[in-house]
This record gives C-alpha cells, sequence and structure tokens, in this order.
C-alpha cells in the first residue's frame, strides 16, 4: 500500500500555535487525526488565514493528496464529490466518498417524459437502517446528436433539478453548446477521448469543467489521455477505461482493477483519479421485443461488480427497485468504516412509556440486528423493553448456532439488567431464530418464553395484536 | 522552447483564454491586444501554464502493471473421488490453488474457478416463496432433490444438509441419517457434502457416521467449530475426507481452529469458511474477513492459506429479498438477484465454493465465473457509445 502521510511528517507543517481553533486538543492531536483523514485539513483555519503559513500549506496540500485525487462537480448542496481514495482495500483504512450513482435522461424526450424522468430519479429512496438511500445525479445524453437540442434539454434540466449534472456526448459540438448554457452549474463533461482531445479539453479549460478521459481497453492510451489532459491545466479529470458486461466483465474488471492498484500501491500519479463506469452499456445488447428485465438484471450485475472493483461513479439505465436496491446496499455495506464497532452494548433498552405491564423482547448485540429491531419496534409504535444480549456482537442466528446465544446467557441477562424490577409479568418473547433456545431459556430464567417472528419485520404486527399475551 | 519562444506564443494564444482570463471585461480582442499590449503580457504571464503547454499532440505516458509480490499459494482442495481415485463420483472437483488476489487476472486467473454446491435439506423445511417455488415437489425426498439441482439446475456438487438430525427437530439418528447419505449417493454422482443441523450435542456423532459411510468419497464435512471439532477431524483424518472450519467473523478464532485442526489433517484437507452475512445485514465483515484471509495467505500465513467456502443461500435473511412488498418489485426478481449480488461481491472478495439455493442465482454466478475468468481482447470499436443509444424508456 502506498505510504500515507504520517503525524510526524503532518506536524512541522502545521502553524504549531497551539491555538486549537481546530478543536483539537492542540497541533500535535490534529496531526494524528490528520494522518487517519479523519479530520480536514481546512480545520485549520490560521493555515488558511494567515500569510505566514502559505507555503507550509501548499506542502501539507501535497502531502495529504490522496493518492486518488478528489473531483467534486455541481453546485450548492447537492455537490457530489468522488475518488478521494486513500486505500486499495476497505480493511487498509476505510473507503471514503461512496460510489455516486447517476441515471441518465436523454435529451430527445418530449417535455413531460424528460420532467418525469426527473422527478422519479429524484424521488426514488429507500429507508435502510434509519437512513435514506438515494441516488445522486443526472446523466444528460445526446441522443438527438443535435446541438441546440442538447443545449436547450441541458437548460430544461437545471430548471427542473439542483442536482449534479454529467453532460454526455463523444461530439465536442454538442458538449461545447451544453457547456456553455449551464457551466455555471458545473456540470462533468463527458467525455474527451484520444481523437477529441484537444477540442474537449479546451471546453473544460475554458470553463473550469470536470472532465471524463476516456479510452476504452487500453491502459496505456487512457494515461497518455490523463497526462495530456493534465498538461493543459485540467486537473479535475475522471477515468473511463470501458465497460462491458458479460464476456467482457473479465477485462473490464481487470482494467479498473489495474488503475486503482497502481493509484494507490504504486503511486502512479499520471492515473490517480476517480473512475467511471458504464452499466448503462449492457443496454447495447437490448432487442426491441425482448423483456426488459433480463438486461436489467446484467445492468445490476455489471454495476455491482464496479462498485466494488473501484468505481467511484457508475451511470445506470435502470429506475426500479428490484435493480437499485441491492446496489444501493451493496454500496452502503462496502463504505462502511471497517473499525466501526460490530456490537452495540447490551442492556434493557426502553421504548416509548414502557411501563410494568409492557412486553418484553430480546435480541442480541450485533449492531445491524440490534438497529434493525430498533427501527422495527418504533414503526410499531407499541410501548416495549428490549433486552439485548451480549453475544459478542453476533446475528441472532450465527449467535444460536456459535453457541453465543444461550439459556444461560439470557437468564443473566434478565437478572444483570434488572428486568425483573421493571416488569410485573414474566413473559419474554425470543427472536424466531432463537426458537431452538427457548425451553431450556424457559428452564434457567424461569421465565414463559414466547417465540416471536422468524423475521424482525413481524414485530410491528406481533406488538399490535398482543399476539405475547395469547396462551 | 526558450523564454522568449513562450511568450511569442502566448501573445497568439490568449485570444484562446481572452474569455477566461478577463471575465467582465467587454473589449474586442484587437483592440485589447493594441491597448494593453504590456498588460497582455502580465496577465498573460499568470496564466502561463496553462496557455503555454496546449499540447500539440498527446503526450505518451507508459502504464506499468501494478504487479505485487506473493510469497506462498493457496492450497488446493480435491473433494469427490472417481472409481480410479477410489471412490464412486463420476468427477472430482479442486478449488484453491491461488498464486494471487482474487480476480486479479493480469497478475494471475483463479488457479481453479470456483464451484457451486445446492443446498438439499433431509426434511421439508421453511424458505421463501421464490425458492420453495422450485422445490416444492422434491422437499420430501432428498434423493429427488438432489437430482433436480445436478440435472436441471447445474449444481457442481451437492450440499446434503441432515438437519433432521436436531434434537428439537426430529432427532434422526446417525444411522438412519446415514441412510438418507446413500440414497443422495446413489441418486447423483457428483461430489458430496455433508452439513450436519448445528446442534451441539449431535452434530459430531452425526458427522462422524457420514465420513465413514463416505468413506472413498472424499466428502466435506460441514462443518468442525471452535466448540465440536475433535470427533470430526479424527473421522476425517481415519476416512481421509475433507472438512470446512467454520467460524463466526473472527480471523483470530478462525486461525485458531485451523491450527488445531492441523493436529490431525494435512492442509488439503481443509476448507475455511468465516460466516456469509446477507447483502445489506452485514455482508461487508464476510466480505472483509475474505479478502483478508487470501491476502494473509497469500503474504505467508500458514494458518490461512486454505480455500474459503460462503453459506451463500443467508442472502435471502434479507427482508428485502422476499418481503411481499409491491413497491419494491416483483420478489421472483428481487429473491434471486438479492443471493446473486450477495455471492458476487464474495467471488470477488475470494470465495471458492458457494452454497447456494435458487436455480437462477446458481445460474448467474455460473455465468459470471465464466465470463470473468479470463481477458479477452476487445477493439475499441465494440464498445458502444452508451451516450448516443436511443433505449426503451419507461420500462
Ligand atoms: S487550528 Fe491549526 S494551529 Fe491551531 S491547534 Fe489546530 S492545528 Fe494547531
Amino acid at each position: 500500500m502506498a505510504k500515507l502521510a504520517g503525524p510526524l511528517e503532518i506536524y512541522p507543517l502545521l502553524p504549531g500555535t497551539n491555538c486549537k481553533v481546530c478543536g483539537e486538543a492542540n497541533c500535535m492531536a490534529f496531526a494524528t487525526k490528520m494522518a487517519e483523514y479523519t479530520v480536514k485539513l481546512r480545520d485549520c483555519t490560521p493555515l488558511y488565514e494567515e500569510e505566514q503559513y502559505a507555503k507550509k500549506r501548499v506542502k501539507l496540500e501535497e502531502l495529504i493528496r490522496p493518492p486518488v485525487r478528489e473531483v467534486t462537480f455541481g453546485t450548492g448542496e447537492k455537490a457530489v464529490s468522488i475518488g478521494g481514495k486513500l486505500v486499495l482495500y476497505r480493511h487498509d483504512l476505510r473507503y471514503t466518498n461512496p460510489t455516486a450513482f447517476f441515471i441518465d435522461i436523454s435529451d430527445a424526450l418530449d417535455a413531460d417524459a424528460f420532467a418525469k424522468r426527473v422527478r422519479d430519479i429524484e424521488e426514488w429512496t429507500y429507508v435502510y437502517i434509519g437512513q435514506n438511500l438515494r441516488l445522486d445525479g443526472i446523466a444528460l445524453r445526446g441522443v438527438s446528436k443535435d446541438p441546440q437540442t442538447f443545449a436547450k434539454a441541458a437548460k430544461k434540466l437545471v430548471e427542473l433539478t439542483d442536482w449534479p449534472i454529467m453532460l454526455c456526448s463523444l461530439d465536442p459540438k454538442m458538449l461545447s453548446a451544453a457547456a456553455n448554457a449551464i457551466a455555471d452549474k458545473k456540470p462533468l463533461l463527458y467525455a474527451a477521448t484520444l481523437d477529441t482531445w484537444s477540442e474537449v479539453g479546451e471546453i473544460a479549460a475554458k470553463h473550469g469543467l470536470p472532465l471524463v478521459a476516456y479510452v476504452p481497453g487500453n491502459l496505456n492510451d487512457l494515461a497518455s489521455l490523463a497526462n495530456t489532459l493534465q498538461a493543459m491545466g485540467i486537473h479535475d479529470i475522471v477515468l473511463d477505461p470501458g465497460t462491458l458486461s458479460r464476456s467482457g466483465l473479465g477485462t473490464t474488471i481487470d482494467c479498473f482493477t489495474q488503475l486503482r492498484r497502481a493509484a494507490t500501491v504504486k503511486d502512479n500519479d499520471v492515473i490517480g483519479y476517480p473512475l467511471l463506469s458504464t452499466p448503462i452499456s449492457v443496454w447495447a445488447d437490448y432487442r426491441e421485443g425482448e423483456a426488459p428485465e433480463l438486461t436489467k438484471w446484467d445492468e445490476v450485475l455489471t454495476a455491482a461488480s464496479m462498485i466494488v472493483r473501484y468505481s467511484d461513479i457508475v451511470v445506470l439505465h435502470s429506475l426500479d427497485m428490484w435493480t437499485n436496491l441491492p446496489l444501493t446496499f451493496l454500496r452502503s455495506n462496502l463504505y462502511t468504516d471497517p473499525v466501526k464497532p460490530v456490537a452495540v452494548e447490551p442492556g434493557l433498552v426502553k421504548f416509548g412509556d414502557a411501563t410494568s405491564d409492557s412486553p418484553v423482547m430480546y435480541t442480541t448485540n450485533f449492531a445491524l440486528t440490534y438497529f434493525t429491531v430498533e427501527s422495527d419496534i418504533k414503526q410499531g409504535n407499541v410501548d416495549t423493553w428490549l433486552l439485548v444480549v451480549d453475544t459478542e456482537g453476533m446475528s441472532v442466528q450465527s449467535a444460536v448456532a456459535g453457541r453465543k446465544l444461550t439459556a444461560d446467557k439470557v437468564a443473566e441477562a434478565i437478572q444483570e439488567y434488572d428486568v425483573e424490577e421493571k416488569v410485573n409479568h414474566r413473559i419474554l418473547i425470543s427472536p424466531g431464530m432463537a426458537a431452538r433456545i427457548s425451553g431450556e431459556t424457559e428452564e434457567s430464567s424461569g421465565w414463559t418464553v414466547k417465540v416471536g417472528p422468524r423475521d424482525s419485520s413481524g414485530i410491528p404486527k406481533y406488538l399490535q395484536e398482543k399476539k405475547w399475551q395469547e396462551e | 522552447m526558450t523564454e522568449q519562444e513562450k511568450k511569442t506564443t502566448l501573445d497568439e494564444m490568449f485570444g484562446e483564454f481572452a474569455e477566461l482570463v478577463l471575465e467582465n471585461v467587454t473589449i474586442e480582442l484587437d483592440e485589447l491586444k493594441i491597448a494593453l499590449r504590456p498588460m497582455i503580457q502580465q496577465v498573460a504571464a499568470q496564466v502561463a501554464k496553462p496557455a503555454l503547454s496546449l499540447p500539440k499532440s498527446l503526450i505518451p505516458a507508459k502504464f506499468e502493471p501494478p504487479f505485487g509480490d506473493y510469497s506462498t499459494k493457496i492450497h488446493e482442495v480435491t473433494i469427490g473421488a472417481t472409481k480410479g481415485e477410489g471412490g464412486t463420483r463420476s468427477n472430482s472437483v479442486t478449488i484453491g490453488g491461488h498464486e494471487a488476489p482474487a480476480w486479479d487476472l493480469f497478475q494471475s486467473p483463479p488457479k481453479h474457478p470456483p464451484i457451486i454446491a445446492a443446498d438439499v435439506f433431509d426434511m421439508k423445511i421453511s424458505l421463501a416463496k421464490a425458492v420453495k417455488t422450485h422445490y416444492k415437489e422434491v422437499m420430501e425426498d432428498p434423493a429427488e432433490w438432489a437430482k433436480l439441482c445436478v440435472n436441471k439446475f447445474g449444481a457442481d456438487v451437492i450440499t446434503l444438509h441432515l438437519i433432521s438430525t436436531d434434537r428439537q427437530l426430529k432427532d434422526t439418528s446417525p444411522n438412519e441419517a446415514a441412510k438418507t447419505i446413500e440414497e443422495v449417493l446413489q441418486a447423483v454422482k457428483v461430489p458430496l457434502l455433508i452439513g450436519s443441523a448445528g446442534d451441539p450435542e449431535k452434530d459430531g456423532p452425526v458427522l462422524v457416521k457420514a465420513a465413514e459411510v463416505c468413506e472413498g468419497e472424499r466428502t466435506l464435512l460441514c462443518s468442525a467449530t471452535v466448540d465440536v471439532y475433535e470427533p470430526i477431524a479424527e473421522a476425517a483424518k481415519k476416512h481421509d475426507q475433507v472438512v470446512l472450519s467454520w467460524t463466526s467473523l473472527d480471523i483470530n478464532q478462525q486461525k485458531e481452529l485451523n491450527r488445531r485442526l492441523i493436529d490431525w489433517l494435512r492442509p488439503e484437507q481443509i476448507v475455511i469458511d468465516p460466516t456469509t452475512a446477507a447483502l445489506g445485514y452485514g455482508l461487508e465483515y464476510a466480505f472483509t474477513m475474505m479478502q483478508r484471509m487470501r491476502l494473509a495467505g497469500l503474504l505467508g500465513d500458514s494458518e490461512l492459506q486454505y480455500p474459503i467456502s460462503s453459506g451463500t443461500t443467508n442472502a435471502w435473511a434479507a427482508r428485502e429479498a422476499w418481503l411481499k412488498d409491491e413497491s419494491l418489485g416483483p420478489r421472483e426478481l428481487r429473491g434471486p438477484i438479492w443471493e446473486s449480488v450477495t455471492a458476487l461481491a464474495l467471488l470477488l472478495a475470494g470465495n471458492d465454493l458457494f452454497m447456494m439455493m435458487h436455480p437462477a442465482a446458481i445460474k448467474t454466478v455460473h455465468d459470471l465465473i465464466d465470463w470473468m475468468k479470463e481477458r479477452k481482447p476487445v477493439k475499441a470499436d465494440d464498445y458502444p457509445d452508451w451516450t448516443a443509444m436511443a433505449l426503451p424508456e419507461g420500462v
């Protein structure tokens, strides 16, 4: 892995006044956190405001620049940053800037369909352990092949949405027209190729816009193109080595892997840029009259491969729940900080105004299990006690199998967290997945055990219908 | 280029950048050049870098493939045995043997492509509807179930889960379980894997019996755990079987268990399983565990140089895979794509053996392995221009 700067390299370049403006106790503390990238250099405001530190600042910025540069586009709150990657494997530190999902829109759509598509993209959402999963931006495609139509569609788009935009065409005239129209929204330009780099490079330089360099299947040429754009003074570059599905998937994964590995492990600066993939390309194989589900299936597989293999932004056509749900889940999973604890604190948790008559459920202290159960209890809106048993951070199913969740542990937890003082009754609702140990649990705790739903999505109904009180 | 030349060029090129440099200044370019010549030199000097270096042709850069240095290989493990090898299977399968991180094709393609085992249970169990549809005819008959998986769904091997031996379920005896094993061995000729019920009292005796009746077949006994491993390892040694070393998302525990197993077994008799959590419900732990184990194995950690197995069917623990909820789209698609994406992530992390259930997911993972196992040179023209394609909208 490329060597990231250590605190001792960072410290001498900080002001050294220990002024605490950054919120840290002193400059050394800040340097330590900077080395782990858990603070931003900008938080040390003296570095930016005082002329005397200008030189140090420039050196520091260079020192801490991630091996994969960060590229930001769009404006305002919705602006999206991609890249900024520090490591090859998430366990080496963590992945930053989750893969951005851009959904295409054609400039050839009629006004109503165009507006509806924008709305559908903006409204796609799903609640997943307390957070709203969403898409990130809109990729306007120049299907019309007419610069004026393309520019008009771009204008229309910024009227309809404040989401980040990618302008997509391989024709420089198209890009020039649309960039002129909406440059102030800082769109990402797609793309400069081996044939068009000088024209497209100029458009990007003129408007100060980030630019995708696209060379399919040839990493030498792609490096040369990036090198050339860089020499033109363009620093916000995104690389697209081409995306193929099916029998081309091996080649595609290999190209992305080589690029990211070279940037992070071998410090190859020329290609140290975010990577873009286009699972939307699978639609080239779609034939009219075919069931679109098959093509969508391929798009999901291609996108999932690219999310795992280092794509910082993906362009998709499908907008279904069943296609984008697994993809947004995959992104959330891989971009979770790997040092984030697997476990929550064991104990007794009170929901609503739980009283001595309220039901008592138990679950394990695996964070995901806990948060899922928590959100289901809240959804049920019934006052409830939840006993969180220490299973060393394992889910119910694995904990039962691995003997981390046993009758004795449940009985101990009842004692330890004084559950018998909190409620009058002695009925414990067990997770459905722990049905196996319910008999033993009755013996060791003296409580009556009712087996609850197998999946916690059944909890709201179970509680609302007071099933635990049934004989 | 000399300093003098630079300036001349700049003057010519200034036109290109006029808009950029002098935003808000409305003077015609020619006028500007004449009136502000001394200033041009000054302003131009500031933009010297971008303007100057507008290249006339592509500036070549060479891309060096980023090879790594791996000192050791993952062990090769063979499951199943043909007549010639002392068993009765029509073929055997080998996994592992890798010399580089998973799917880094430029370094080394997978030595043995991963394989898929279809799950078969020895009694009727509750299954998600999208899965059950495909098995409802055979759920009372493990032999027919196994045949269906091999003949129709293309499974490479079969895992027979002896869950009825659980004291909480049917408490089937090891001898009765052995009969089921024999039936399945008769019914299909692919290699067989045997799974126990996860009952700490029964797992030992059941797997010991399985090792005995599978003498010569080189079966995979699933699983040895930190709680129950001795009898299983001993039986595997005696009857030359392979053992699945199963732990729960804990790399140190995995090393510890492997260290103990090696007292009985040869390295070619161990497959490891760090536990698979579903997409959305802890998949990242399994993903990272597998990646770390594969890398550690390649970098010389002898306790982790084993092929990896995944209980991918666990993907169905995610409610999004099976919930009856129209707003999430058809569950006939949602379920199998969930199992497929769970498998795909772990495939890329370095998994070798997938235990799966949904026929569409099994087919998908087979296809993926086929598509991914080699690099095919593609001409630039074969990449479609997706920016200008007419696509079906609103479908
Ligand atoms: S703000 Fe800067 S100078 Fe002040 S303590 Fe923090 S790091 Fe040091």
